[in-house]
C-alpha cells in the first residue's frame, strides 16, 4: 500500500496554508478511493471497471465566519493548487457576505493520528475468476468492489490525521428462482480461499433450504428470530433518522422520543453503543475532533448519551464527543446476550426465521413503530427445524415491541456487519449485532 | 473555479484523441457539476458550500468484453491512465459478459434546461434573504420547535463522445428548494415540509414562484401545528384521493421500479431487487383501470429528468408505458432492449462521472383525466385525501406496499370534514391500480420530482420526474399511528 495520497494531501494543505491571509484558518478533509468492482449477474460480469476519485473539501474560518467548499483533485499538483486557490478567493468573497456562525465549532488543540490497514486484497482479473468459479452452474448475482480507501484531516494549525485500508466486499446472492436466494458477503482485508468456499458451502446448504415448497402465512403475530442482518436493517432506520443524534432529541424529532418524554424504555437487554473502536470508520471528524472510543446510547435499556457534533455542542452547551454533523453512528454496536447462537433455531422451536429485513421505514416515526419486508432466505420452523421458506411479509410493529417487552433474548455472538453501501463511495461504516429472539412480532400483510 | 470546461476545445480534443480506435466502441464522457447549497435553520444562516464535482468515465466495448474506468485527472496521461484500465477490463471480461451489444446511436446534438429568469436577477445576499424570510414565516409558534428553509442550485454539464462519432453536449440547471416545520406537543411531534422530495426540477430562477415557494412557509407552519390536535387517521378499508405531491411516491415505487428491464433481466437482484413484472405480460398485462396513462417522458419542459438523449447517447422521445391500463412497454436502454427483446426507451443514465450507465426512471407522469378535484371529492363516502410522503416501503419484487403521508383530511359524505395526523395505506402493485376509479383534469397536473432515487451496484442516486393529477382509489386498506 502507498502512502503517497496520504503526502500528497499533507503538502497540498501545508502550501495553501502559506497562502491564508491574516487570521484565516483552514480546515480540509480528503475522502479518496482507488475501487475496481465486478458487477455479476447469472454468474456472467454485468460491468465492470475501475473509479479513482480523491474529493478536498475546505472550510475557510476568519473569526466566528466561515464558508466551505469541495472539489475532485485531479492529482496534477500545479492543477490542484491552482483549483485549491481558486475555489479559497471565492470562498473569502461569500464569507464578506455571511454573518457570525455562532454554532462554529473546531478543534484547535492539534492531535495528529494515523492508521493504515495493509490489507491482501486479490488482483481483480483473479478475484474474477475466483468469483466466476464459485458461481458455476448457479445463478450468482452481486457486486465485488475491492482496493484502498482512505479519510484525511487537516488544519492550518497543525493538526494530521489518517485512516487508510485496503479492503474488498464480494456481496452476492445464490438466486434459486423468483424472489427466492441465499444473500451472503465475504469482506475483510485479507483474501482467504478457504475462508471464501465455506462462505460458499453455507450459501449452497441455505439454496438447498429453499427448494422445499415456500409457504404463504397470513397477517398475523409470530415468534420470530430476526438474524444480525434483520437487525441491521432495523437498527440502521431507527439511527438514521436521528434516534441518538443531540440535535434531533433537543427538537423532538427522535424516533426514541417516547424514552425522553414518556419514560418509555427498551428492554433491558438491550445495551447500544457508538463503538469507534471496534469499528472500521476513521477516529477523526471534519473539524478535527478526535472521537472517544466508545459513547454509550442505551445502557440496559435506558437512554444515555447522544452523538454531539461540534455544532450542536455550541448550539445546545454540551461537550461534543466527536459525532459527524449528521450525528449517527457509524460503528454501531449492541451488546450480545445470552441466546446460544450455535442452537437459536431450537431456542426459536416454531415461528420465523428471519435472515434479512428490507426496504424498512416507519409508520409512526414518533412511536418508533417501523414496517418493512422480509427477504432473501426468511424461514418457517418447527421444532427447531427448518420446515419451508416462506413468501414474502410485511412486518409493521414497534421498536419497544421488538427490542423491548417482546424481546426474549439476544444472542451470545455480535456479527460484526461491514456496511456494503457505495453511494458516492466505499461506506466505512460497520455495527456489531446479535440476532434477536422476539416473543410475537406483528406481521400484516 | 467558474471556467466552463464544456467549453474547452482542448480538452473535447483531448478526449477525442484519447478515444481507441481499435476497439468495436468507445466513449468518453465528461461531466463537470457545480453546486450551491443554502440552508436558513432558526433564522440563522447555516454554513454556505460550494460543491465542484469533475471528472470522466471512459468506456470500452471490445471483443464480447466491457470495461469502465472512471479518473478525475483530465490530463493527455490520466485520460490514458484510464483508457489503459478500460480496455484491460474489456480484455478480461470478454467470453464472460451478460451483455455483449454496445450501444447503437452515435447521435450528435444538444440539450439544456430552459432557463426564464437566470439566477443573476436573484444574486447571493437575496437568495439568503428570501430564505430568512422564509424562515421567519416558519418559526411563528413556540411549539414550533424547529424549523428550516434552504436552496440548492446545480449545474451539470455533460460532454458524451464515442468512437462512432457522436458528440453530445446537455447542459442541465436543477432547482432543489426546501421548507420544514417542526411541530410538538409531548409525545407528538408532527413535521410539515414543502420541495423535499416533490418540488424540484430544472430552470432558472422563475422555478421558485411556479412552485409558490413564497406562499408555502405559512401555510405548512399553520399545518404543522393544525396536525398536533388532529384526530389519528381512522382504521378502515376506504376511498384514497392522493394529492400529486404523494403520487410522485406512488407512481415511482410501483409502476417506476417495476418497470425497469435491468430489474426485470436480473440485474437488481442482490440490491434493489426484482420485479414482479415479467417479460410475457407486455402487451397484455391489466396493469391498471382503463383511466391510467402513464408516459416515459423527457420532453417536458423544466422536469427535473428531462434531457435530450440518454447516457449512451440514445435521442430522447416520449413513449406510452401504460394505454388505457394495459402494460404497452418498459423501461430499458439499448442495452436492456436488445438483453430482453423488450420495447424499451432512452433511460440509460449514470448519476455521475464515477459511475456507469443503468436503466432509470427519468420522467413518468400520469396522464390527466377528465375530472376536477372538487368532483373526486364529491363522489366520495368514505374516505381521505392524503398529501406528501414521508415513509415508503415495498417488497423487493415491488409488490407490497406501505406508504404513509404528512398530512391527511378526512372526506365524508362528499365533503372535507377535518385534519388527520400519521396516515398510512398499504396495498400490492399488482392490484392497487386496477382500482383507481377517478382521475382529475390538468388543473390538478402538476410536474414534480424526486431527487434521491437509489439504485444499482456500485450504487447510484438520481433524479427522477414525475407529474400527476390527483386520483382516487376505491377500496383502499387505510390506517394511522400509535394512538
Amino acid at each position: 500500500m502507498s502512502n503517497a495520497d496520504q503526502a500528497y494531501f499533507d503538502e497540498l494543505i501545508t502550501a495553501a496554508t502559506t497562502r491564508l491571509i491574516g487570521d484565516e484558518v483552514l480546515l480540509a478533509n480528503v475522502t479518496g478511493e482507488r475501487t475496481d468492482f465486478i458487477r455479476l449477474n447469472n454468474s456472467d460480469v454485468r460491468q465492470a471497471g475501475t473509479v479513482v476519485q480523491r474529493r478536498l473539501a475546505v472550510d475557510l474560518i476568519e473569526g466566528q465566519r466561515h464558508v466551505g467548499g469541495a472539489f475532485q483533485l485531479t492529482g496534477d499538483r500545479s492543477m490542484d493548487d491552482a483549483r485549491l486557490t481558486a475555489l479559497l478567493t471565492q470562498l473569502r468573497d461569500q464569507r464578506r457576505l455571511v454573518a457570525d456562525d455562532p454554532y462554529l465549532l473546531y478543534n484547535t488543540s492539534p492531535t495528529s493520528t494515523e492508521r493504515i490497514e495493509a490489507g491482501a486484497i486479490p488482483e481483480p482479473d483473479a478475484a474474477l475468476a475466483d468469483i466466476r468459479a464459485a458461481g458455476e452452474g448457479r445463478d450468482l448475482v452481486g457486486i465485488y468492489a475491492a482496493g484502498d480507501t482512505y479519510s484525511g484531516f487537516a488544519n492550518s494549525l497543525g493538526q494530521r490525521n489518517w485512516f487508510q485500508s485496503a479492503t474488498f466486499n464480494l456481496d452476492w446472492c445464490f438466486y434459486l428462482q423468483a424472489d427466492k436466494a441465499a444473500k451472503n458477503l465475504y469482506a475483510g482485508f485479507d483474501w482467504d480461499e478457504d475462508t471464501f468456499a465455506r462462505k460458499i458451502e453455507w450459501s449452497n446448504r441455505q439454496l438447498k433450504a429453499l427448494e422445499r415448497k415456500p409457504v404463504d402465512l397470513s397477517p398475523g403475530e409470530y415468534r420470530t428470530y430476526l438474524a444480525p442482518r434483520a437487525m441491521e436493517e432495523l437498527i440502521v432506520l431507527i439511527a438514521g433518522y436521528g434516534a441518538f443524534g443531540q440535535r434531533s432529541h433537543a427538537t423532538r424529532q427522535t424516533p426514541l422520543l417516547r424514552m425522553i418524554v414518556d419514560d418509555a424504555t427498551l428492554s433491558p437487554m438491550v445495551s447500544i453503543s457508538e463503538n469507534t473502536a471496534g469499528g472500521v470508520a476513521p477516529n477523526f471528524q471534519s473539524a478535527g475532533f478526535i472521537r472517544p472510543d466508545a459513547v454509550p446510547l442505551i445502557v440496559n435499556g435506558q437512554y444515555a448519551q447522544t452523538l454531539v457534533s461540534p455544532r450542536s455542542a455550541q448550539e445546545y452547551g454540551l461537550p461534543t464527543n466527536g459525532a459527524s454533523d449528521y450525528e449517527y453512528p457509524e460503528s454501531l454496536s449492541i451488546d450480545p446476550g445470552s441466546v446460544a447462537t450455535a442452537t437459536v433455531s431450537e431456542a426459536l422451536d416454531t415461528g420465523l426465521f428471519v435472515g434479512n429485513l428490507w426496504y424498512t421505514n416507519f409508520s409512526d416515526r414518533m412511536a418508533c413503530r417501523t414496517t418493512g419486508m422480509t427477504r432473501f432466505a426468511t424461514f418457517w420452523v418447527e421444532d427447531g427445524e427448518i420446515v419451508a421458506p416462506v413468501n414474502v411479509l410485511r412486518f409493521d410493529d414497534t421498536a419497544y415491541n421488538l427490542l423491548g417487552e417482546q424481546l426474549e433474548g439476544l444472542t451470545d455472538e455480535a456479527e460484526v456487519l461491514l456496511d456494503t453501501s457505495t453511494y458516492i463511495e466505499r461506506s466505512t461504516m460497520s455495527s456489531q449485532l446479535p440476532g434477536a429472539l422476539v416473543g410475537a412480532m406483528r406481521f400484516v400483510l | 473555479m467558474t471556467d466552463l470546461l464544456i467549453e474547452s476545445k482542448q480538452l473535447e480534443d483531448l478526449l477525442r484523441e484519447a478515444l481507441p480506435a481499435d476497439v468495436d466502441y468507445a466513449s468518453a464522457r465528461l461531466v463537470d457539476e457545480r453546486s450551491e447549497h443554502l440552508s436558513v435553520r432558526q433564522n440563522k444562516l447555516e454554513p454556505i458550500f460550494n460543491d465542484f464535482d469533475t471528472g470522466v468515465m471512459i468506456s470500452i466495448w471490445n471483443g464480447g468484453g466491457l470495461g469502465y474506468a472512471a479518473t478525475a485527472d483530465l490530463s493527455r496521461e490520466g485520460l490514458a491512465t484510464a483508457v489503459t484500465q478500460a480496455r484491460h477490463w474489456a480484455s478480461v471480461t470478454a467470453g464472460a459478459m451478460v451483455a455483449t451489444t454496445p450501444p447503437t446511436e452515435h447521435a450528435t446534438g444538444s440539450y439544456s434546461s430552459p432557463i426564464e429568469v437566470d439566477w443573476d436577477t436573484l444574486p447571493l445576499t437575496d437568495r439568503i434573504e428570501l430564505l430568512q424570510q422564509q424562515s421567519r414565516l416558519l418559526g411563528i409558534d413556540d411549539r414550533i420547535v424547529d424549523w428550516r428553509s434552504s436552496l440548492v442550485r446545480r449545474e451539470v454539464d455533460q460532454l458524451l463522445i464515442t468512437s462512432g462519432g457522436a458528440r453530445i453536449e446537455q447542459r442541465f440547471s436543477f432547482v432543489y428548494p426546501g421548507l420544514r416545520a417542526t411541530a410538538n406537543e409531548g409525545t407528538n411531534t408532527q413535521i410539515r415540509t414543502f420541495g423535499a422530495n416533490a418540488f424540484c426540477g430544472q430552470g432558472g430562477a422563475e422555478l421558485l414562484g411556479r412552485y409558490g415557494f413564497g406562499d408555502a412557509a405559512s401555510r405548512i407552519a399553520e399545518q404543522s401545528l393544525e396536525l398536533l390536535t388532529a384526530p389519528n387517521c381512522p382504521t378502515e378499508t376506504m376511498d384514497l384521493l392522493l394529492a400529486p405531491d404523494q403520487m410522485v411516491l406512488q407512481i415511482h415505487e410501483s409502476i417506476g421500479h417495476p418497470l425497469e428491464l435491468d430489474r426485470i433481466l436480473g440485474d437488481e437482484r442482490n440490491y434493489a431487487g426484482t420485479s414482479f413484472v415479467t417479460p410475457e405480460m407486455f402487451g397484455s398485462f391489466q396493469y391498471g383501470s382503463e383511466l391510467l396513462n402513464v408516459t416515459f417522458d423527457p420532453t417536458v419542459p423544466g422536469q427535473l429528468a428531462s434531457y435530450g438523449f440518454d447516457d449512451d447517447g440514445t435521442p430522447a422521445v416520449r413513449q406510452h408505458l401504460i394505454e388505457n391500463g394495459i402494460l404497452v412497454r418498459g423501461l430499458g436502454g439499448d442495452v436492456s432492449q436488445a438483453r430482453s427483446g423488450l420495447p424499451g426507451v432512452a433511460n440509460s443514465r449514470a448519476s455521475g462521472w464515477n459511475r456507469p450507465p443503468i436503466d432509470r426512471m427519468a420522467n413518468l407522469n400520469v396522464e390527466p383525466g377528465d375530472s376536477s378535484v372538487e368532483e373526486l371529492i364529491g363522489s366520495i363516502e368514505n374516505g381521505v385525501y392524503l398529501h406528501t410522503n414521508n415513509s415508503w416501503s415495498i417488497d423487493d419484487s415491488r409488490n407490497k406496499f406501505q406508504f404513509s403521508c404528512e398530512y391527511g383530511q378526512r372526506i365524508e359524505n362528499g365533503e372535507i370534514t377535518g385534519t388527520v395526523r400519521n396516515p398510512s395505506y398499504r396495498g400490492i402493485s399488482r392490484t392497487f391500480w386496477r382500482n383507481l376509479k377517478g382521475v382529475a383534469d390538468a388543473n390538478s397536473f402538476t410536474v414534480m420530482g424526486t431527487p434521491n432515487c437509489g439504485k444499482g451496484e456500485l450504487n447510484q442516486m438520481v433524479g427522477t420526474g414525475h407529474a400527476s393529477p390527483a386520483c382516487l382509489f376505491d377500496a383502499v386498506e387505510v390506517f394511522g399511528g400509535e394512538e
